[in-house]
């Protein structure tokens, strides 16, 4: 088989597995979210932090519940990993330092996944397994319970409730996370994936020399890290390595269990607004998103243009003959399309243009298809955008959904599209102009810049992937990116809510004529062009000295 | 309006202006790019540098961004001259000036308006009544006069305020206002009592009861209006100003947060270009536009004579759901017509047209006069005249015996009228009426017509001649407009006191989507509610005090300007014209300003890209020549690209002024058809044009020495 009729079967059975899921997922998210009977082990567990599940949250106790949450967490997690000498099963690993804590810790919480550290170096199996894991349930499940609040403002009516955090973060684990992520570790597992608690062996390989080998809790951590949007890998290679990905069929599932929430939400959004067409119009704009940069960063890397990849006749660099340059392609761009940020090749390795792909996929804003929760809410607050500029094209208020959208709504859309780009642009105009840390590039040049913009995009956009070149376990991109990971995350959440909380009080207009319908497919294309444009606008002259240059070199 | 409202109006010199058929291009001219001067630009100009005043700048924060970029560039042009840093200085100035030129120039053309109503304004005596309506008169200035004064105006006297009559009759001139040529009556009580300061009485002495205070009159408010001096920011267009802001904000991240980035490259940017930059990037063209759209949109109504008391109200008939209209006067002529004659058995037709002439030729009636031209029209019958019947006595229609007639001298007598009393006076002489005409009235009621027998007595004998079918007829073109605000996803609800057989026959054939029948005021109030509560906005018309609750309710309340004062004082919009019409104008106009604002803003997004195109590869050309790639438009030298973009940005506002004042134009489609044409438009034209215009300005700009 050639290697494009490998690389378009493997994405056609990519396409077929998620049409699969993505109506008995999304009906039964739906269903976690909206039953109103509680299970004997989410009961007992709200005993134990009592919590009454049949209050009805306000938007703002909403947010301070998430930020109370997340808070608590950072704090946790930071403490773990200072102390981590003291912890069992730690493999005579020593505790992180201050700035690593603090990254790590926030980077785990915010359901980024960034990594300064080298995972089979630098954490023992208490702290991957009590910390680091237990973070990405609780992340994802953050993300997709903001999600079902933005829903619910759009489906409630003269209310300020959005309903109960800690009812949607428990069934979020307990009924959609935990389930899923318990059979595919058995699954990957299967496939070769290693789950084990044994210490670092030492092997003499063929050719004599000695090797340490390090095992793990891995497939358990495995299912999670692509479930809930993470990416944080056990090992520093991440889903490149072996033992975390061994082969095509791990590959493929892998990038299953990246999309599968991401693109279900969309039929769980439709169900809850009771009108299904509206969650194919978004699920229609990120899938045409995620297909035009799929086409556009597997064309850069086939192609490979450039002079060293044209002498070698492919761009390997960085790719492993595992999986070869489409799915190395494909898995880039699900992993930045969505804010996963697992990695099975290097992206740095990527010519200008592939890499330039990536990096403006997460600038998007990762709503193509988005983070667990966070690609919905975001996309929800782009079709605003774009209903705010169509509709007053049609000449009536912009509403969308028979919301109006009026002052106070647009001041939290402007706001929550302006976070994102505070955060990536600041922190690396920051990291741009000091010597200091400049001095963390392998590459000067626009590739270094590249190095420094993929830092903040990932950052900023709760993504966590790495373009590699870049040796940010420094104070400064620890201490930045922290900052960067935590505004993109919970500045956004906030605003969401607040958005969702104005947006619950209303009472909807109903559709007529005079409408813009936002499940057509005008509007879809207008919703998929505002994402861009928004992006592009902002972006443009910061790519065009990274990766731009270095595409046209 | 309840039905006997609407009944009340019937008949009078309002009808006149209901006649006029109300089909979309018949009525008032449009504002259409043709009443845009060039010459106003000029006349403007002054206004427009006295504008520059930062107090009044910040109050359109992105124009204000460029007043602070241009005082900038001026300060590096003067610190550190070069050919380049003044043509861009001159050129930033220029954009604000531009700005403030489509602002001046809106207002100008209100404002010559307002100043042929001040004209009205002049100070007239008044002649004061102290202390109650038979008490003696005192000589005051008009601007004297409070609240509850009374005072008394004669034949040709101006009237000294806005008031109420509470005493007497007149027919008053109120071209000043309304410029409308005839003059109107106004009476005490009722709902035509409202007069307004500066019209002139004609004939007849009226006691009016002031009802304002001096300095808030109608001609007051209106000047304040027109002049754009009572303008306050609609919410569609603070929300536009907070986006604008919020982009604002996100390109100046972007170009700040550049120059580190250029330093690491290798070519730290002069402080110049990145203004330049700035100001191409941030929607400098709906920024620029944004109030002169306003202006416009409310100076079209005015055009329309129409009176918005606040632009609220003006963007909210855009919204319009749910159009309340009345029947009477509205949707049908406001007064029933004869359209048939329904011959009784054995009876000549032609005979029956005769006698219900002859019966009708005393009846003044608008009913009885359409008898006569139906007479005319579908069998040839000349209409003869009282005079050519000698000795006839005719009997004048009363509330007691229903019919109308006429006694000819040789015994025949001729009677029309409600069926009942007719068929009493049928047996009263002797006849027997045939069953067959119950038949026959009934059949016309359930059309939704009104049946009126006719019957004769010849020869001693009383006999049926047959029915005339009198109908509203419903003005033409109105099926077409409702089908067209269907269309545009709007509801027509028709308002009567008929009854519902009735109402539903009329609503049928005019093709509204609803009707309320037998209305009251309070059904018409609850109707809204209802309607509101389901999150749908309505609009109504009315000129009656019983409804002004309705009207205050509503979200677009036009009151007609010869109803009453409280009608006037409740709505949100006063309709000079006085023409219920109207509403479905107010509503399109409200649409415009929306899609005008939409698609400036679009368009002004769009442009974007091409600027980006000129700009970047023209600011990093030494340090990464391979991003000539990206300077598609092949401009000249760096310096020109970049001022061709910040000339192209200023020459796009003044292009666009016209478009601003006139608005896009509207046509009744679906929203679907109505995004996708513009999106295309503006949207896609948006991205196309500039690279063009840049590209044409380059061609210019680069043979500027030191600059190409």
């Amino acid at each position: 088989m050639s290697a494009t009729a490998a690389g378009l079967l493997q994405i056609a059975l990519l396409l077929l597995l998620l049409a699969a899921l993505y109506k008995p997922l999304g009906d039964h998210m739906a269903r976690v979210y909206t039953s109103t009977r509680h299970l004997a082990v989410e009961r007992a567990f709200y005993r134990v932090v009592r919590v009454d599940p049949e209050a009805d949250q306000r938007w703002s106790t909403y947010v301070l519940s998430v930020l109370g949450l997340s808070a608590a967490s950072v704090l946790f997690l930071y403490a773990m990993l200072r102390l981590q000498d003291h912890l069992p099963m730690s493999l005579g690993l020593t505790g992180l330092a201050p700035d690593l804590a603090w990254n790590t810790a926030t980077s785990f919480v915010a359901n980024t996944n960034w990594q300064s550290y080298a995972g089979e170096s630098t954490m023992g199996f208490t702290s991957q397994m009590a910390g680091l894991a237990v973070q990405n349930f609780v992340s994802g499940a953050v993300g997709m319970a903001v999600a079902v609040a933005v829903i619910r403002g759009l489906t409630r009516r003269g209310t300020d409730r959005l309903g109960n955090f800690w009812v949607d973060l428990t069934r979020g684990i307990i009924r959609i996370l935990l389930p899923i992520s318990l059979v595919l570790a058995l699954v990957l597992v299967a496939g070769g994936v290693i789950q084990n608690l044994s210490d670092t062996r030492e092997v003499t390989t063929l050719g004599g020399a000695v090797q340490s080998i390090v095992g793990g809790p891995v497939a358990s951590q495995e299912a999670i890290k692509l479930l809930g949007t993470n990416g944080g890998g056990f090992f520093n290679a991440n889903s490149a390595h072996p033992f975390e990905n061994p082969n095509a069929l791990t590959n493929l599932l892998e990038n299953v269990l990246i999309l599968v929430i991401p693109v279900a939400l969309t039929r769980t959004y439709g169900v809850m607004v009771k009108d299904k067409r509206q969650g194919y119009a978004v699920l229609t704009a990120m899938a045409v998103l995620w297909g035009a940069a799929l086409v556009a960063v597997t064309a850069a890397e086939v192609n490979h243009p450039g002079t060293v990849p044209q002498a070698v006749g492919s761009s390997f660099e960085g790719k492993e003959v595992r999986f070869d340059v489409w799915a190395s392609a494909l898995f880039a761009n699900s992993t930045t399309g969505t804010s996963t940020g697992a990695v099975n090749s290097m992206h740095a390795s990527y010519t200008g243009a592939g890499g330039g792909a990536v990096m403006l996929n997460m600038m998007l804003g990762e709503v193509s298809p988005g983070g667990v929760g966070s690609g919905l809410y975001g996309m929800v607050v782009l079709a605003i955008l774009a209903v705010f500029l169509a509709g007053l094209m049609v000449g009536r208020t912009p509403e969308y959904l028979g919301r109006k959208i009026g002052r106070h709504e647009i001041s939290l859309v402007a706001l929550s599209l302006l976070t994102m780009p505070f955060a990536l642009l600041i922190g690396a105009a920051i990291a741009a102009s000091s010597d200091s840390t400049r001095a963390s590039l392998l590459n000067d040049g626009p590739q270094g810049l590249s190095e420094i913009l993929y830092a903040f995009a990932s950052g900023a956009n709760n993504n966590g992937s790495a373009f590699a070149g870049l040796s940010a376990d420094v104070p400064y991109y620890n201490t930045a990116l922290g900052l960067a990971m935590l505004i993109g995350r919970f500045t956004t959440i906030v605003l969401v809510l607040a958005l969702a909380g104005a947006l619950a009080r209303q009472t909807p207009t109903p559709a007529t004529a005079g409408t813009l319908p936002t499940h057509r497919p005008l509007f879809v294309g207008l919703h998929a062009v505002t994402v861009v444009i928004v992006a592009g606008l902002t972006f443009f002259p910061a790519l065009a000295l990274g990766p731009i240059a270095v595409a046209l070199a | 309006m309840s039905g006997l409202g609407s009944e009340r109006s019937e008949g009078k010199q309002k009808t006149v202006t209901f006649v006029q058929a109300p089909a979309p291009e018949a009525t008032a001219p449009r504002a259409g790019a043709g009443l845009f001067d060039p010459r106003l630009l000029v006349s403007s100009l002054p206004e427009a540098i006295g504008k520059l005043d930062p107090r009044r700048m910040v109050r359109s924060p992105v124009m204000f961004v460029v007043e602070i970029g241009a005082v900038f560039t001026t300060v590096l042009a003067i610190t550190d001259p070069s050919t380049f840093s003044w043509w861009i200085t001159v050129w930033l100035w220029l954009t604000v000036v531009f700005a403030n030129l489509a602002e001046a120039v809106a207002e100008g053309r209100g404002r010559a308006q307002a100043a042929t109503l001040r004209a009205t304004k002049q100070e007239t005596p008044a002649r004061r009544l102290s202390g109650g309506v038979d008490a003696r008169e005192e000589v005051v200035s008009s601007s004297d006069l409070t609240l509850g004064d009374l005072v008394v105006v004669e034949a040709g006297e101006v009237i000294p305020g806005d008031g109420d009559v509470v005493e007497g009759v007149a027919s008053v001139d109120e071209s000043a206002i309304t410029g409308e040529s005839a003059p109107v009556i106004r009476e005490s009580g009722g709902d035509r009592s409202a007069v307004t300061g500066g019209t002139k009485v004609l004939s007849d002495r009226i006691v009016v009861k002031i009802t304002a205070k001096p300095g808030e009159s109608f001609v007051d408010r209106m000047i304040a209006m027109v002049e754009g001096a009572a303008r306050q920011k609609t919410p569609n267009e603070i929300a536009l100003n907070i986006l604008l802001a919020g982009l604002t904000i996100v390109f100046l991240l972007a170009v700040v947060t550049l120059q580190p980035f250029a330093g690491y490259s290798g070519e730290l940017q002069s402080m110049v270009v990145l203004v330049a930059l700035l100001v191409c990037l941030i929607p400098t063209t709906i920024g620029a536009l944004l109030s002169a759209i306003g202006i416009a949109g409310m100076d079209r109504l005015v055009q329309r004579n129409v009176l918005a008391m606040s632009g609220r109200a003006v963007e909210a008939a855009g919204d319009v759901t749910v159009l309340l209209l009345d029947k009477t006067g509205t949707i049908t002529f406001g007064n029933r017509q004869a359209v048939e004659l329904l011959p009784a058995d054995g009876v000549e037709e032609t005979a029956l047209a005769d006698a219900a002439q002859l019966a009708s030729l005393a009846d003044q009636t608008p009913e009885g006069r359409s008898v006569v031209v139906l007479a005319k029209k579908r069998y040839g019958l000349r209409e003869r005249h009282t005079g050519e019947l000698p000795g006839a006595t005719f009997v004048e229609f009363t509330a007691q015996t229903r019919m109308s007639g006429v006694d000819v001298a040789d015994g025949h007598q001729v009677r029309k009228g409600a069926a009942g009393a007719v068929l009493a006076w049928v047996r009263e002489h002797g006849g027997r009426p045939h069953l067959a005409v119950d038949d026959v009235v009934d059949g016309v009621a359930a059309a939704g017509g009104t049946p009126l027998v006719v019957a004769e007595l010849r020869s001693g004998a009383a006999r049926i001649l047959g029915v005339i079918h009198l109908a509203d007829v419903v003005k033409n073109g109105m099926r077409d407009r409702f089908d067209e605000l269907r269309a545009m996803g709007i509801r027509t609800v028709m308002v009567t006191g008929d009854n519902p057989v009735t109402a539903r026959a009329i609503a049928d054939q005019a093709g509204v989507d609803d009707f309320l029948a037998e209305a009251e005021p309070e059904d018409k109030m609850a109707l809204i509610k209802r309607e509101q509560a389901g999150g749908r906005l309505v609009a109504m018309t009315g000129d009656g005090t019983n409804d002004a609750p309705a009207l205050a309710q509503a979200d677009v309340g036009v009151a007609m300007n010869s109803g009453t004062s409280a009608a006037k004082e409740a709505g949100n919009m006063v309709d000079l014209d006085s023409d219920p019409t109207k509403l479905i104008e107010i509503v399109e106009i409200g649409k415009q300003l929306l899609i005008t604002r939409g698609a400036l803003t679009t368009f002004s997004i769009a442009n974007d890209v091409a600027k980006y195109f000129a700009i970047i590869p023209a600011m990093f050309a030494a340090v990464y020549p391979q991003l000539d790639v990206l300077n598609i438009m092949r401009l000249a030298t760096p310096q020109s690209a970049i001022l061709s973009a910040v000339i192209f940005n200023a020459l796009v506002i003044v292009a666009l002024i016209p478009l601003a004042l006139r608005g896009v134009r509207h046509r009744p489609l679906s929203a679907a058809a109505m995004l996708q044409r513009n999106a295309l438009v503006y949207g896609l034209g948006g991205i196309v044009v500039p690279f063009i215009g840049i590209k044409l300005v380059d061609l210019v700009v680069s043979a500027i020495p030191g600059i190409g």
